[in-house]
């Protein structure tokens, strides 16, 4: 290393006098003789740029075709569950649904329960002021049941499950289990992405209605310690304030919620490539996307629907 | 669906494969010719990155050529990948690939109750003796995937793939990672298993030992295709840098040096 600073000082060469023992310049020259300059690294040109936004938009867009692919095969293979339901993956379905929605019932209702408190506190604050106490159950009652239940359901189900989707389907394709199943002549669409698709369609909604009630119980409580409103109140008023359609409407949302995360989850598992590092990715992919269209799919609902329930 | 006795259980013709597109193509196999008859032990070898694994996909279906046909049992090989594809073709990965989710019994048993034609309790018993057949005991059929050692996982994989008796078994590195007892006896249950079963089989290996003890044939591949093919006597004496290196080195002559266990009646 000493040898290489020297070497470097000398401009890489060597210099007109130089008094040396053997040693030192044997090491020198070695030094010498292996001394590659590095290449210089490409010049920045706007052209590559334009080349990595065009491969980007390429690769979203493929991501888009293998959606829709998967979002058909599903459908084809309900169809053939439907022929034969005899022969469906039952036992797999449910399983699923004791793992992606039992399991997810205590997280749900906490967090649910401590938005609702949260809520129902800000929003006793704000009626304060116009002497509006008794709307506190409108209020509530619209946004927990129209939007906020399904949606943190969802959101903590994508996080929880669309992670594990794709992880168990990666781990399988970084140990060749997918490739044996292909070779058994098993289709990946009905063994591994529909059960997963049954099980979380019917799940979400159940996730979401359970999620409500826990963030209703919570601003009940709230409303009745900073305001005075009485739960026999609060449970009397709820049902003039809310349409029942709104639950329908939030049931509806859940299980289009529950298809996509599973299908997000199915897609980034069957595009893990066999390495850690593409396991890793995939699952982040994954719990990002699938947050990020039950979003969009809730906007979606919400400019479709906007005259139902009101 | 094996076609008639005289054709061969797998045809290759004129297959290229190409990875990547534009100026970073990458050609593995360009042109390559192979064909494998009934009854054949044949190993393909061939340095690293010379396609091998890459030419059992094809012959699996898992992966297309981008040039040239695979016709494995007379059906193009694209067509393995549909229902009940276990009783045509058996394939042993490197690793085993067991579902580990699924105890031993479930794993050999999958294939046939995914089929779902017959009682369970046959199924049952027919893993089971698939089970005793590959060597191992019946109580190691309710063990998990991850409580089995190397050796056990390979014999596991193998009576998988052997549920539906299958006429083509394929091999990847089915002694690799074992120690060389263990090897030594899968390789006597690969012969026995060939002989008892009339199957063809074609693996992939580094193992001069399992070469020389199991293949009729032996397909070297380098430069792309397939350099030259026969005993593995004969393709020892060939001339190829690559032949040279594999079989002349210390570690071939001394696994050559042991008589071949394969009987004279079976060699091409």
């Amino acid at each position: 290393m000493g040898a290489q600073v020297l070497w470097n000082h000398w401009g890489r060469a060597w210099p007109a006098q130089v008094d040396l023992s053997a040693a030192q310049r044997e090491m020198l020259e070695r030094v010498a003789r292996f001394s590659t300059p590095c290449e210089p690294a490409p010049p920045w040109r706007l052209a590559d740029q334009v080349d990595r936004l065009g491969v980007l938009v390429l690769h979203a867009l493929d991501h888009l075709a293998h959606l829709v692919e998967l979002v058909g095969q599903l459908l084809l293979d309900v169809l053939r569950l439907v022929r034969n339901p005899l022969r469906a993956p039952w036992r797999d379905i449910s399983g699923h649904l004791y793992r992606m929605g039992a399991m997810a019932l205590p997280i749900t209702a906490l967090v649910g329960f401590l938005i609702g408190v949260v809520l129902a506190y800000l929003m006793s604050l704000q009626l304060r002021q116009f002497g509006a106490e008794a709307f506190i159950v409108n209020i509530l009652g619209i946004s927990l049941i129209r939007e906020l239940g399904p949606m943190l359901g969802a959101i903590l189900v994508a996080g929880r499950s669309g992670s594990a989707i794709t992880a168990q389907i990666g781990v399988m394709r970084v140990t060749e289990e997918l490739d044996a199943m292909r070779v058994m002549g098993i289709p990946h669409g009905f063994r591994l992405v529909m059960p997963r698709a049954l099980a979380l369609a019917l799940a979400m909604p159940l996730v979401a209605l359970w999620t409500t009630l826990a963030a209703l119980a919570g601003g009940m409580l709230a409303a009745d310690l900073t305001m005075g409103i009485s739960s026999a109140y609060f449970l009397q008023a709820l049902p003039a304030a809310v349409k029942v359609s709104n639950l329908w409407l939030a049931m509806a949302k859940s299980v289009v919620f529950g298809v996509f995360i599973a299908l997000i989850g199915c897609h980034w598992g069957l595009r893990v490539k066999p390495n850690t590092q593409s396991l890793g990715e995939g699952t982040t992919a994954s719990v990002v996307s699938a947050i990020t269209m039950v979003i969009i799919v809730d906007a979606l609902f919400a400019v479709a629907f906007k005259n139902l329930g009101f | 669906m094996s076609g008639t006795p005289a054709s061969p259980v797998v045809d290759i013709r004129g297959l290229a494969t190409v990875f990547g597109k534009g100026g970073d193509a990458f050609t593995v196999h360009d042109d390559l010719q192979l064909t494998v008859d009934r009854g054949e032990i044949l190993s393909l070898v061939g340095g690293s990155g010379t396609g091998k694994t890459v030419l059992l996909r094809h012959i699996l279906g898992l992966t297309r050529p981008t040039r040239g046909s695979v016709t494995v049992l007379g059906r193009p090989a694209g067509e393995l990948g549909r229902e009940g594809a276990s009783s045509r073709v058996g394939m042993l990965f490197q690793h085993g690939a067991l579902f580990s989710a699924f105890s031993v019994i479930d794993n050999i048993a999958f294939a046939l109750n995914e089929l779902g034609t017959l009682p369970p309790a046959l199924v049952q018993d027919a893993a089971m003796v698939k089970l005793r057949l590959v060597g191992l005991k019946p109580e190691h059929a309710t063990r998990m995937p991850a409580d089995l050692s190397g050796g056990m996982v390979k014999r596991v994989a193998l009576a998988r793939a052997l549920i539906m008796d299958p006429p083509l078994l394929l091999l990847d590195e089915p002694t690799a990672g074992l120690d060389p007892n263990s090897s030594d006896e899968f390789c006597d249950l690969l012969r026995e298993l060939h002989a008892a079963l009339d199957l063809t089989v074609i693996m992939v290996t580094h193992d001069l030992d399992t070469l020389f003890a199991l293949s009729t044939r032996v397909a070297v591949l380098a430069d792309r295709r397939v350099i030259t093919s026969g005993t593995p006597q004969q393709v020892a004496q060939f001339d190829h840098p690559f032949v040279d290196h594999f079989f002349r080195g210390e570690r071939g002559r001394r696994a050559m040096a042991q008589p071949p266990a394969v009987p004279a009646s079976k060699e091409a």
